[in-house]
């Protein structure tokens, strides 16, 4: 116990002290998980809004497929992608393996269908009656399914916001295919797992603190954008 | 320019029930148009099919302005509006819902400011511009969802039930305000209503409907 408790007051002032090195580990990370949801978005709300809008063929199969992919194992994404970026994978010659870009598509990937199927389930649980009243109002159609978006923005944020706790959290992808280097690739998990492995809990736990300040910091956002969502105002 | 719009034999079926059943009737002349009628009898089916929100299964809508016909395309449509019976107030403020027309419309913002304004005085709902549509009370809600919908100046104003679910006061009000059309005559009214003495007090023209078609006039 008085283990844990030093290794805690020893983060802390790690923390305090916050070195070049610990400092550029978390910007990594921000910068990776950052950039993989973003990537993430620019494909996911487009298809959300598709599949929220539009009628066709095998749309609830793809609904199915993107629900699934909710929970797929980041190990066998990066898996996948390790495969597809290795020397004699099919984009081996991009040499993106053990690079921040290669980590930026693994995590864009788990990313993805997160946000895409709770973006989808925000536009198709808003009110048929807002649709109808923005056509009442003299809307375009395309000014229609930007009313229903904008009437399901709350949903949206809150997609957009577990995405980013799915990959700030995330640890087996970004190892197989970042490969942890020092100064290069190495990010918060990925340095928490060698630092656990190395017995050195004190770096272990500072970083185990910053990241679980970040992901308070998100759920906090999430927690004041549903308080100003419809179920906050009492509808 | 003035619209004016002609129902020709609409049908419309609804999971095989043949909710309007060869219904014509020709709205002419400005004013308020009560109908009137049992649940089912094809009230809101009718107002629906009208402004142009749904399309009948046969039958048709015409629509006449200064004796041509307009193209029926997006401007048509916004020659009109239909106020919903459930309201369909954006999450919002109360100022932006009433803006919402008028922006779509390309209306820039200095005049959006004024219009909107001034319907928020006129509807009594000044004082809560800056506050949530969703908050409003259900007599506030539909005096917003009317002054939402007369902000955008409609030639034909189709309401379905103004005051359904709404206090005695908040029923004074719309009707005051259905009243002060009726003597401007503009824009056009074509509303529903169960309460027989409130289409007494407010029609220039009644219509009964019964079974899907107008039985009086």
């Amino acid at each position: 116990m008085s283990s844990i408790l030093g290794s805690i007051l020893k983060a802390l002032s790690l923390i305090f002290h916050l070195d070049r090195e610990l400092l550029g580990i978390i910007l990594l990370s921000i910068r990776v998980s950052g950039t993989a949801l973003a990537i993430s978005i620019i494909a996911a709300l487009p298809l959300s809004a598709l599949l929220g809008f539009r009628k066709f063929p095998m749309r609830g199969m793809l609904i199915n497929i993107l629900n699934t992919f909710m929970g797929l194992p980041p190990v066998v994404v990066g898996l996948f992608i390790y495969l597809l970026l290795s020397r004699s994978g099919p984009l081996g010659f991009l040499s993106l393996l053990y690079t921040p870009s290669a980590m930026v598509i693994a995590q864009s990937i788990l990313a993805f269908p997160i946000v895409a199927s709770l973006s989808h389930s925000a536009i198709v649980s808003v009110d048929p009656v807002i649709r109808q009243a923005a056509v009442t109002l003299g809307a375009t159609p395309m000014q229609v399914s930007l009313t229903v978006i904008r009437e399901a923005r709350y949903g949206i944020i809150s997609a957009v916001i577990a995405g980013f706790g799915r990959v700030m959290a995330e640890v087996g992808a970004i190892l197989i295919v970042g490969g942890n280097i020092a100064g290069y690739t190495r990010v918060m998990t990925t340095t928490i797992a060698l630092e656990t492995d190395k017995g050195n809990f004190e770096q272990a736990l500072a970083l185990g603190i910053i990241l679980l300040a970040i992901s308070l910091g998100i759920n906090s956002m999430l927690h004041v954008v549903q308080k100003k969502g419809p179920a906050g105002v009492g509808r | 320019m003035r619209l004016s719009l002609s129902a020709l034999e609409i049908r419309k079926k609804y999971n095989g029930i043949e909710v309007l059943r060869g219904l014509s009737y020709s709205f002419a002349k400005n004013g308020v148009y009560v109908l009137t009628g049992p649940n089912g009898s094809g009230k809101s089916t009718l107002l629906r099919i009208c402004a142009l929100l749904e399309t009948p299964d046969s039958g048709r809508v015409e629509f006449s302005s200064e004796g041509s016909i307009p193209a029926r395309d997006i401007s048509l449509r916004r020659r009109m509006t239909l106020v919903l019976p459930k309201g369909g107030l954006f999450n919002d403020t109360v100022f932006n819902n009433v803006a919402y027309g008028l922006r779509l419309r390309g209306i820039n913002k200095k005049k959006i400011r004024e219009i909107a304004g001034s319907q928020l005085e006129s509807y009594g709902l000044k004082d809560k511009a800056r506050q949530n549509a969703l908050t409003l009370s259900s007599g506030e809600a539909q005096r917003l969802a009317m002054a939402r919908a007369t902000a955008i100046a409609p030639e034909i104003l189709f309401l379905d039930e103004p005051t359904a679910s709404v206090d005695r006061r908040n029923c004074g009000i719309i009707e005051e305000i259905i009243l002060g059309m009726k003597d401007r005559g503009s824009p056009m009214v074509i509303m529903t209503t169960h309460d027989m003495k409130q289409a007494e007090r407010l029609a220039d023209v009644r219509l009964a409907l019964e079974d899907g078609v107008i039985v009086a006039c």
